[in-house]
């Protein structure tokens, strides 16, 4: 039996055993760290970093639940107190009330008559600061014309001179071009007092393109407005998007030109909301001033949900180069 | 037989700075013409000039007889390549070939035509339905040459199209401009720091140094009588060997430094040599080591500093007295650093610059 036990004696046993400590071997190799590292879950680092974002957004979000619910319910409801409780009896009331039969000053024909005027407005506005300051920075940066440099400079000086400052003569100016209280004269404003950032946005954009792009298309024959529709055009989808963000966001929540600038029933959706939350006749009826906030802020709302991604790309693209 | 291109006095300035001064220069017809320079002298610049992408502040300048300075880059009958490629990103292959021409606005028949011979010349063919995304880096600059290629011009401008590109491929790459030269017999300028591109393609080399050329002339030219230190020291690698010391040219003409005098006979010396400071310079090619050194006219004791092999041949830097030296031994010689070697080297091979003013002697 001893003989059996000799692991010379016995090629079996040996092979055997020779396999066993092989098994070992990978069964060691096999529970060291090997492949991706596992991530804890749970560690405080997460739940600084979880909880930090948890409590931001509850406080961002906060309001908008109370403007919400508060625009579900009726009257007697409201007057509970309960602010953050949902509402009992869902009713969309208020919100046709706001949309189509609260009084601002002598109409009652709610939101939409503002909400179709800001449409009027914003849209030409955006197209055509978009267009001009597209144009503006494209020859800014290709074209060293004389003189560009110093149109830059003036052009960018231009933003920072507060806006107050201008109004009166910018009064005067519309009156005198008898523009004064019609849509064209307030689309005229928005267009000239977008134009600085935007055409600053579309230069840093096209000058970060390469040179040699447009010097071959100059070789190929396209000349300015060639090389800006075919070749530029199609490489600036995200700096485009950027714009029409910027432009449209600032147009339709503008409030200060829509008051100077327009008459009483070319009011835009913003100071046509003022209005109705301010009036200060009759019981304040919150459900509907809540549903003409919302309403207000859902265009802006939808365009940065819409184009997110193409925003964050165009931002990274262009506009932060210098 | 008129110049195909030929630059008067041209001046650019950009602002105060200026680039470029009274350059002249007259290439002929089918002529394969390199700009080589170190970074910054203005290759790129007189390039964009003669393309017209710049406005020169003085001077003339014709293309195939016509004076183009005030002409648009697309009506001076030039095709231009550029080291980023520069394809629109936005087209195909196919639409990046015929936007020059759809500008021009050529019939469609004729665009399809030229597009099709251009892309089979390149062997783009398969490739033409692609955007550039889609391209290897030597594709883009196939592409790239097509776009020139299609507009059918008597004179392609070429701005370093080869340096974004690997060293395998540059060679391929270079081998094919030249055949596509032979093959097109058209006027070509390509600008380049590469020395070996440079040698290799040009049928002239012009050398540029801060705006001016200092030497205009053929490969072989440039490389056995280079005109100044400049260039002599630019052409070749490892750069030529220079000892400075005193050129005396009484009885017979020699040349002494430090520890060492070389008799001049054999030297093609030019018509002002005088004696008096100088430098006397000597390609590491010419020099001889080893056993080899024995059977030249000069030959001085040194001993080996710092070895490179190089496969098919081997550079040595040896050191003679206080004086490194670099010599370049065929094969691959078996040799120590400290241990001694013979160098050896034919005067009639050297080049002599006049210390004040660095022109040959
Ligand atoms: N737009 C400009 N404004 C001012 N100076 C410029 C401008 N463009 C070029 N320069 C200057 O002109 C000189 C020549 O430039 P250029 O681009 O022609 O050099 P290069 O020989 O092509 O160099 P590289 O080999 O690096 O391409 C440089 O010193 C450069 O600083
Ligand atoms: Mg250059």
């Amino acid at each position: 039996m001893g003989k059996l036990r000799d692991p010379d004696c016995n090629p079996l046993q040996a092979r055997a055993e020779t396999v066993l400590t092989d098994y070992a071997a990978r069964a060691q190799a096999a529970s060291g760290p090997r492949g991706r590292k596992p991530r804890r879950r749970l560690s405080g680092r997460n739940i600084m970093i979880y909880g930090t974002l948890f409590v931001v957004s509850v406080y961002y979000l906060l309001p908008l639940w109370v403007m919400v619910v508060t625009s579900l319910k009726g009257m007697p409801e409201i007057r509970l107190g309960n602010i953050f409780a949902p509402p009992v009896e869902i009713t969309f009331e208020p919100w046709v009330k706001a949309w189509a039969e609260a009084c601002t000053g002598l109409n009652c024909d709610g939101l939409s008559r503002g909400f179709w005027n800001s449409v009027r407005i914003t849209v030409p506005s955006a197209l055509v600061s978009i267009f001009i300051a597209s144009v503006n920075g494209y020859a800014l940066a290709n074209w060293r014309f004389r003189g560009g440099e110093a149109f830059f400079t003036i052009l960018i000086f231009g933003a920072f001179i507060p806006y107050q400052v201008m109004l009166y003569p910018m009064v005067i100016l519309l009156r005198e071009a008898g523009l004064y209280g019609s849509l064209t004269g307030l689309i005229v404003v928005h267009t000239v007092f977008g134009m600085p950032i935007v055409t600053l946005l579309f230069r840093n954009y096209f000058t970060s393109l390469p040179e040699e792009l447009f010097k071959a298309a100059r070789v190929d024959g396209a000349g300015f407005w060639g090389i800006y529709f075919r070749v530029m055009l199609p490489m600036s989808l995200p700096i485009f998007t950027v714009a029409m963000i910027i432009q449209i966001t600032g147009i339709w929540n503008d409030f200060l030109f829509g008051t100077v600038f327009t008459r009483p029933n070319l009011y835009p959706m913003t100071v046509q909301l003022n209005n109705i939350v301010n009036s200060v006749q009759g019981v304040k009826e919150y459900n509907v001033n809540m549903a003409a906030t919302l309403l207000t802020g859902l265009v802006p709302l939808a365009i940065y949900f819409a184009s997110g991604k193409l925003f964050v790309r165009g931002i990274a693209a262009g506009a932060v180069k210098g | 037989m008129q110049p195909s291109i030929a630059i008067r006095d041209l001046t650019l300035a950009f602002g105060a700075v200026e680039v470029l001064h009274d350059l002249n220069l007259e290439v002929g017809q089918g002529e394969f013409l390199v700009l080589l320079g170190s970074s910054g002298c203005g290759k790129s610049t007189l390039l964009n000039c003669i393309a017209g992408l710049l406005d020169i502040t003085d001077g003339q300048i014709f293309i195939q007889g016509k004076n183009v300075t005030w002409e648009e880059p697309s009506r001076r009958g030039i095709g231009m390549v550029f080291q980023s490629y520069a394809l629109y990103p936005q087209m195909t292959v196919e639409g990046n070939l015929s936007f020059g021409l759809k500008n021009a606005g050529l019939p469609r028949a004729e665009i399809a035509a030229r597009v099709a011979r251009a892309a089979r010349i390149l062997q783009i063919e398969p490739l033409l339905k692609r955007k550039p995304a889609a391209l290897s880096g030597g594709q883009r600059q196939r592409v790239a040459i097509g776009r020139a290629l299609v507009r059918d011009v008597d004179v392609f401008l070429f701005d370093e199209p080869l340096s974004n590109l690997d060293a395998k491929l540059r060679a391929d790459l270079r081998v094919e401009i030249k055949q596509l030269h032979q093959q097109l017999e058209n006027t070509m300028i390509y600008v380049t720091h590469d020395q070996v591109e440079a040698m290799t393609l040009a049928d002239r080399i012009a050398i540029m140094k801060g705006g001016s050329i200092m030497q205009l002339g053929s490969p072989k030219e440039i490389y056995n009588r280079p005109a100044n230190r400049y260039v002599a020291e630019f052409i070749g690698s490892p750069t030529m060997n220079m000892i400075e010391g005193n050129l005396d040219m009484q009885i017979t003409p020699s040349f002494s430094a430090e520890g060492m005098s070389v008799p001049l006979q054999t030297y093609a010396f030019g018509s002002d040599a005088a004696s008096g400071p100088a430098v006397f310079g000597i390609r590491p090619e010419h020099v001889e080591a080893g056993e080899g050194a024995e059977a030249m006219p000069v030959r001085l004791d040194a001993a080996v500093d710092l070895v490179e092999p190089l496969g098919s041949d081997t550079l040595v830097r040896a050191r003679a007295g206080d004086r490194n030296l670099w010599a370049r031994m065929p094969g691959q010689p078996d040799l120590r650093p400290r241990q001694p070697l013979r160098l050896g080297f034919d005067p009639a091979r050297a080049h002599l610059f006049r210390l004040s003013d660095d022109t040959r002697l």
